[in-house]
C-alpha cells in the first residue's frame, strides 16, 4: 500500500509530464513578472516573483498565494531533473548530451539562487578629484549616530532603516541612549513647517524637527526615482528624553547635538558598504556623436588607493570595461549632468563564474545531441 | 512551355532588380543626382545629401515619393533642393502626415475641407470604394503655417507626459511639431530665412568685408566710424547667428588644415568665422551659388558648381565620399523592396505548384527565393559596410535579419526536401519581415549611431546574432506550422508522407531554435556580466528572450514525453509565433530597462492582430479531422 503510493510518488516526479507542466508554469511567471515591471520596477520584481516561494496578491491586508515563485518552481525542476536523471540512468554515448547539458541546466539553477542570495548592488557617486572608501545603496538606508567629538575619527552606529519600521527599540553599547522609533514614512517630502499651514502637528521636538513637516509620498517603484523615508525618533537617556528628531534623507546635512560632553550627529542616509581601500576619480570623460545628443561613450579614470600607502594603480572605467577589484565590479552606470560626476554601479557576486561554466556546459549538451540527431537523420534520409 | 517557365520567371526578376540600378530616361538630370551624392555631417554620421532627404521624407510624410500642387512626382533629391534653396516653393508641397482627427481640427480642417474633388467619373468611384484616397491626409507647409502658434502651445503641453502615457491627440501633436522643426531645420540649413539673394549678399559682403570690420573695429574702441557699413556688418553677423543656431545639419567641411572629420560645421558656423578670417567660407559660397543657379533655373551652372564642389571633396574625403556614392546607388535602388516583391512572387509560386505544375513552378519559386536572398544577402553586406558593423544594430536591422536567417534556412529545407514547402515558408516570412523593416525605417535613419551602451563590436557580432537567429528559426518553425494547417485544412493537398515530412522539419527546426536562442541568450548574459557586473537581470529584453528559450525546450519535452503528436507539435510551434513576436516587439512596448530602444507605437494594434490570427490557426488546428479537406478517408 505505502510502497504503491511512493511509487505513485515517484512516478510523478520522474516524470517528463512535470517538466513540461514546470516550464510551462515558469513561462507564465516570467511573462507576468515582465509586465509588472511596469508598476513595480525590476527590483521590486524580483522580490516578489522570483525570490520567492509563492507569488502573493490580495486586496488590502489580505495577501494570498496565488502562484508558484521563482524558489519553488526552480526547486521543483531541480528535483524533477535530479529524480529522473538518477532513476533512469543508462550509461551509453547516446544519452551523453542530454546529461551534459542537464548537468549544466542543474549548475544554473544553483548559480541563479546563489546569486539570488548573495549578489549586492550598490552606487558610488564620485566628483571630479573626490575620494570615497565606501559605496551607496541605491534602495536601502540607515540611520547613522555618529560620535564626532575626535575631529580625525568617527565613531558610527547605524541602524538598518527596517528597525525604524518595525518600531524596535534599539540600545547598542557604544551608545548612551536608547533609540526609539516613534513613528516612519517609506516615501515623503520634508517641507518648511510654514509652508504647509495645515500640516498635523509634529512629534519632532529637537533639531530640526519642529521647522519642518513632513509630506507622506506613495512608494515609488521607479527606476530613475528613489524614495526618500523619514522617521521620528526619540533619544532616551538613563534619566529622561534628549528630545525627539525628524531623520529623513530628504534632509541633506546631519544634524549635530552635545550629549554627556561628546558632541554627537544624527543622520538618515544610504546604507552605506565600506571596502578597505578607496577610489579617487581623476578625470570623467563624455563625448557625443557631433550634431547629437545620442552619448557615444563615456569613462571614468579612477585611482585605487590601498590601505599600504603606495602611489595607487590608475585605471580606466567605461562601457562594457568594468573594473573588477577586491570582489567588487565597478561599472559605468551614469553621470550627472554637470559632466564632473560619475556614477559608478558597484556589484558583489561571489559566484558570478557559475554561469559561464553551466552556459557552457549546456550549450556543449545541444550541440552534442542535436548533432546526434542530425546524423541519425542523414543516415534515414540515405537508406 | 511550361519547362522553361523557372529560367524566364528567374530572368523577368533579374531584369527588375536591375533597371533599379541603372538611372532611367525621364529621371531627374545627372547634376542632381550629383547633389545628392555631396557628404554632410547629419546625425553623427557622414552620408549624402540623398540619405538625409529620404530618411526626412520618412519620418514626417511615411513615404519617399514627393508630388507637387501640379501633380508631378519629384524624387527626394529634387524636393531637398526646393527645401534648402527655393522655399517659397517647398512651402507648397503637401508632406507632412496629419491623421488625427483632433489635430486636424486644430489646424482648421474637417471632413468637408479635406475631400479630394476628382474630375473623372472612373476616379470618383474608385475614390468610393476606396482604391484611390478620397481625402487628403498630407498638408503643405503653408496650410500649417498660419496654426503654428497652437501647435507649439499644445505641443509644451504634451511634451512632459511620458511618451507611453499620452493620448492619441498628444502623440500626434508631438510627432506634428517635430516634424515641422525637422523641416524648419533643414530650410534654414544653408541660407537665412527670406535668403531670397543669398549670393549676391554673400558676395557684397565680400567685397565691404575689410571696410565693415574696420568700421566695426573703430566703433568698439570709440572712434569715429561709417555707421552705414558698421551696421551693415553687424546685421549680416546677427542673421548668420540665427542660422548658426536653427540647424543641425553640419553641411560644411573642416578648414583644409584640420584632420579631425569630426569638425564639421553648419553654415552658420563657418560664416560666423568669416569676420575673424577675413574671408568667406568656400564651401557655403559653393552651396550659394548652387542656390542662385537651382532658383534661377540654370541648370548648367548648377550642373558646373555641384561638379567643382564635389570633386574638391573627393580630394579631401575619398573614403567618406566613396561610401556616400554607393550609399547613393544603395538607396535608389531599393534593394530591400524588390527583394519583398521577389519573395511574394515566390510564395505564389509555391502554392502554385501544389495545385498545378509541380515541378516547374517548385522550381520557379525555389529559384525566385534565391534570387530574393542573394539580393537580402548583398543588402545587409552593404549596410554592414557602410555602418562598419555587424548586421543587427537595431530594432529594423534585426527585421532583415531574421527574414534573411529564416529563409536561408528555408532554402536548406527546400534543398532537401524538394516539395516548395521551404520556398512557400520562404516567401510568407521574407515578405512579412520586410514589410515590417518598411515599417520601421519610418522612425528615421536606419543606419543610425549606437548608444554608448550597445557599442561593441564583438558583442553585437556575437549575442545579437545568434539570438536573432533563434527568433528566426523559431518563426520558421511557426510558419512551416501554418502552412501544414492550411494545407490540411483547406486544400485536400496534405497527404500522410508530407504531412510526415513537415512535422519532421518543424521538429529539426525547433531543435535547432532551441540551441540558437540558448546560446544567444547566455551570450547576452555574459555580456551583462562583463559591462554591468551582473548574468541576469530580469530585464524585460532577457526575459522575452528566456521565454523564448523555455517554449522551445517546452515543445522537445512534450514531444519526447509522448505529451504530443503531429497535430499538437504543430499547435505548439504556431504558439511558439507569438511567443517571438512578443519577445521582438511586445517588451519594447513596456518602455522600460536598458534595452527598451526600439519605437513601437502603432506596432501595438498589428502585434494584437497578429497574435489573434495565430490564436485563430489553432483553433482551426483543433476541428476534429473529419472536417479537414485532407486525411478525409
Amino acid at each position: 500500500m505505502i510502497t504503491d503510493y511512493l511509487r505513485q510518488v515517484r512516478s510523478v516526479f520522474v516524470s517528463l509530464r512535470l517538466t513540461v507542466v514546470l516550464i510551462a508554469l515558469s513561462i507564465v511567471l516570467v511573462f507576468w513578472a515582465t509586465l509588472a515591471q511596469v508598476h513595480l520596477g525590476v527590483w521590486g520584481v524580483q522580490q516578489k516573483f522570483f525570490h520567492s516561494f509563492f507569488v502573493y496578491e490580495g486586496l488590502g491586508e489580505l495577501r494570498m498565494p496565488v502562484y508558484p515563485g521563482g524558489y519553488l518552481i526552480g526547486g521543483l525542476l531541480l528535483l524533477n531533473l535530479l529524480s529522473a536523471h538518477i532513476y533512469r540512468f543508462k550509461a551509453g554515448w547516446r544519452k551523453s548530451g542530454i546529461w551534459i547539458a542537464h548537468a549544466g541546466l542543474i549548475l544554473l539553477l544553483l548559480g541563479e539562487l546563489a546569486s539570488g542570495l548573495l549578489q549586492r548592488d550598490y552606487q558610488m557617486r564620485l566628483e571630479e578629484g573626490q575620494t570615497k572608501n565606501y559605496s551607496e545603496s541605491s534602495r536601502r538606508n540607515e540611520l547613522a549616530i555618529i560620535d564626532a567629538t575626535d575631529p580625525g575619527f568617527d565613531d558610527v552606529v547605524a541602524i538598518p532603516e527596517s528597525l525604524l519600521a518595525s518600531g524596535t527599540v534599539v540600545q547598542n553599547p557604544r551608545l548612551p541612549f536608547r533609540v526609539v522609533s516613534k513613528g516612519y514614512v517609506p516615501n515623503s517630502e520634508i517641507r518648511v513647517r510654514s509652508d504647509v499651514p495645515n500640516a498635523p502637528p509634529s512629534p519632532a521636538t529637537a533639531g530640526m524637527g519642529p521647522m519642518v513637516a513632513v509630506v507622506p509620498l506613495e512608494v515609488t517603484y521607479k527606476e530613475d526615482e528613489r524614495n526618500l523615508p523619514s522617521a521620528f525618533v526619540e533619544l532616551v537617556g538613563p534619566d529622561g528624553s534628549l528630545g525627539t528628531w525628524v531623520v529623513s534623507t530628504g534632509l541633506g546635512n546631519p544634524q549635530t547635538f552635545p550629549y554627556a560632553g561628546r558632541s554627537w550627529k544624527i543622520v538618515m542616509r544610504p546604507e552605506r558598504h565600506y571596502q578597505p581601500f578607496s577610489l579617487t576619480l581623476e578625470k570623467f570623460s563624455h563625448d557625443i556623436y557631433p550634431g547629437t545628443d545620442i552619448p557615444k561613450n563615456f569613462s571614468s579614470r579612477v585611482r585605487i588607493n590601498t590601505p599600504d600607502g603606495g602611489p595607487g594603480r590608475e585605471v580606466l572605467i567605461y562601457m562594457n570595461n568594468p573594473l573588477r577589484y577586491a570582489g567588487l565590479t565597478y561599472y559605468q552606470a551614469g553621470f550627472e549632468p554637470n559632466d564632473r560626476t560619475t556614477i559608478l554601479q558597484v556589484v558583489r557576486n561571489p559566484s558570478w563564474l557559475v554561469p559561464y561554466i553551466s552556459c557552457g556546459a549546456i550549450a556543449l549538451g545541444l550541440v552534442i545531441q542535436f548533432l546526434m540527431h542530425l546524423a541519425g537523420f542523414a543516415r534515414g534520409r540515405r537508406a | 512551355m511550361t519547362r522553361r517557365m523557372p529560367l524566364f520567371v528567374v530572368l523577368i526578376a533579374v531584369l527588375c532588380v536591375l533597371s533599379g540600378v541603372f538611372p532611367q530616361p525621364g529621371g531627374p538630370a545627372p547634376a542632381v543626382t550629383a547633389f545628392g551624392r555631396l557628404p554632410v555631417l547629419s546625425e553623427g554620421r557622414m552620408k549624402p545629401l540623398d540619405s538625409v532627404a529620404r530618411s526626412t521624407l520618412l519620418v514626417i510624410q511615411g513615404r519617399q515619393r514627393v508630388m507637387t500642387p501640379d501633380d508631378r512626382e519629384i524624387t527626394p533629391d529634387e524636393w531637398l533642393l526646393d527645401v534648402l534653396f527655393f522655399p517659397e516653393k517647398a512651402d507648397t508641397y503637401r508632406v507632412f502626415v496629419v491623421d488625427n482627427t483632433d489635430l486636424l481640427s486644430l489646424i482648421g480642417k474637417n471632413d468637408d475641407n479635406l475631400k479630394i474633388h476628382y474630375e473623372k467619373t472612373s476616379d470618383q468611384i474608385a475614390a468610393l470604394v476606396g482604391i484611390i484616397s478620397s481625402s487628403q491626409r498630407r498638408m503643405s507647409f503653408n496650410e500649417i503655417a498660419p496654426y503654428l502658434s497652437q501647435i507649439e502651445a499644445q505641443e509644451k503641453l504634451a511634451d512632459p507626459v511620458p511618451p507611453q502615457s499620452r493620448t492619441r491627440f498628444q502623440a500626434a501633436v508631438v510627432q506634428l511639431y517635430g516634424n515641422l522643426s525637422h523641416y524648419l531645420r533643414l530650410r534654414r540649413a544653408l541660407i537665412p530665412e527670406g535668403g531670397k539673394d543669398f549670393l549676391g549678399e554673400l558676395l557684397r559682403l565680400r567685397e565691404n568685408l575689410s571696410d565693415g570690420v574696420a568700421a566695426v573695429q573703430a566703433k568698439e574702441a570709440g572712434k569715429p566710424y561709417d555707421e552705414a557699413k558698421a551696421s551693415a556688418l553687424i546685421a549680416e553677423g546677427q542673421k548668420f547667428v540665427a542660422m548658426a543656431e536653427s540647424t543641425d545639419l553640419l553641411a560644411i567641411p573642416p578648414d583644409d588644415d584640420v584632420a579631425d572629420p569630426n569638425e564639421w560645421h553648419n553654415a552658420g558656423h563657418a560664416l560666423l568665422e568669416t569676420f575673424g578670417k577675413g574671408d568667406i567660407n568656400p564651401s557655403v559660397l559653393a552651396y550659394a551659388g548652387m542656390g542662385y543657379a537651382w532658383r534661377q533655373n540654370q541648370p548648367a551652372s548648377f550642373e558646373h558648381i555641384v561638379r567643382l564642389y564635389g570633386t574638391s571633396l573627393e580630394r579631401r574625403f575619398d573614403r567618406q565620399v566613396r561610401k556616400t556614392r554607393i550609399e547613393t546607388v544603395f538607396n535608389s535602388a531599393e534593394p530591400f523592396y524588390a527583394c519583398m516583391m521577389i519573395y511574394l512572387a515566390a510564395f505564389l509560386f509555391a502554392a502554385l505548384s501544389w495545385l498545378k505544375w509541380p515541378e516547374p513552378a517548385r522550381l520557379s519559386a525555389f529559384g525566385l527565393v534565391g534570387l530574393g536572398w542573394v539580393l537580402a544577402t548583398a543588402g545587409i553586406a552593404t549596410r554592414m559596410w557602410l555602418e562598419g558593423r555587424p548586421p543587427v544594430t537595431n530594432l529594423y536591422s534585426s527585421a532583415l535579419f531574421i527574414g534573411w536567417g529564416s529563409v536561408g534556412l528555408c532554402l536548406i529545407l527546400e534543398a532537401t526536401h524538394r516539395n516548395a514547402i521551404g520556398s512557400a515558408a520562404a516567401g510568407m516570412i521574407g515578405f512579412a519581415t520586410l514589410l515590417i523593416a518598411h515599417h520601421l525605417a519610418l522612425a528615421g535613419d536606419t543606419l543610425e549611431m549606437m548608444r554608448a551602451v550597445l557599442d561593441s563590436n564583438f558583442w553585437l557580432a556575437t549575442h545579437v546574432v545568434v539570438v536573432v537567429t533563434g527568433y528566426a528559426s523559431t518563426f520558421l518553425a511557426g510558419m512551416l506550422a501554418v502552412i501544414y494547417i492550411l494545407r490540411g485544412v483547406f486544400t485536400r493537398t496534405l497527404d500522410k508522407a508530407t504531412a510526415d515530412a513537415l512535422a519532421r522539419m518543424i521538429y529539426g527546426i525547433v531543435c535547432f531554435a532551441t540551441l540558437f536562442s540558448f546560446v544567444g541568450t547566455a551570450l547576452g548574459g555574459i555580456w551583462a556580466d562583463q559591462s554591468w557586473g551582473r548574468f541576469w537581470g530580469w530585464d524585460p529584453k532577457e526575459n522575452g528572450a528566456l521565454i523564448i528559450v523555455l517554449w522551445n525546450a517546452l515543445i522537445l519535452h512534450a514531444r519526447w514525453g509522448g505529451l504530443v503528436r503531429q497535430r499538437g507539435l504543430v499547435c505548439l510551434a504556431i504558439f511558439g509565433n507569438i511567443v517571438t513576436s512578443w519577445s521582438w516587439f511586445g517588451t519594447n512596448m513596456l518602455g522600460i530597462g536598458l534595452h527598451s530602444y526600439g519605437f513601437t507605437e502603432a506596432a501595438f494594434w498589428w502585434l494584437s492582430a497578429f497574435i489573434a490570427l495565430q490564436l485563430a490557426l489553432i483553433g482551426i488546428a483543433n476541428l476534429p479531422l473529419d472536417r479537414w479537406r485532407s486525411f478525409r478517408a
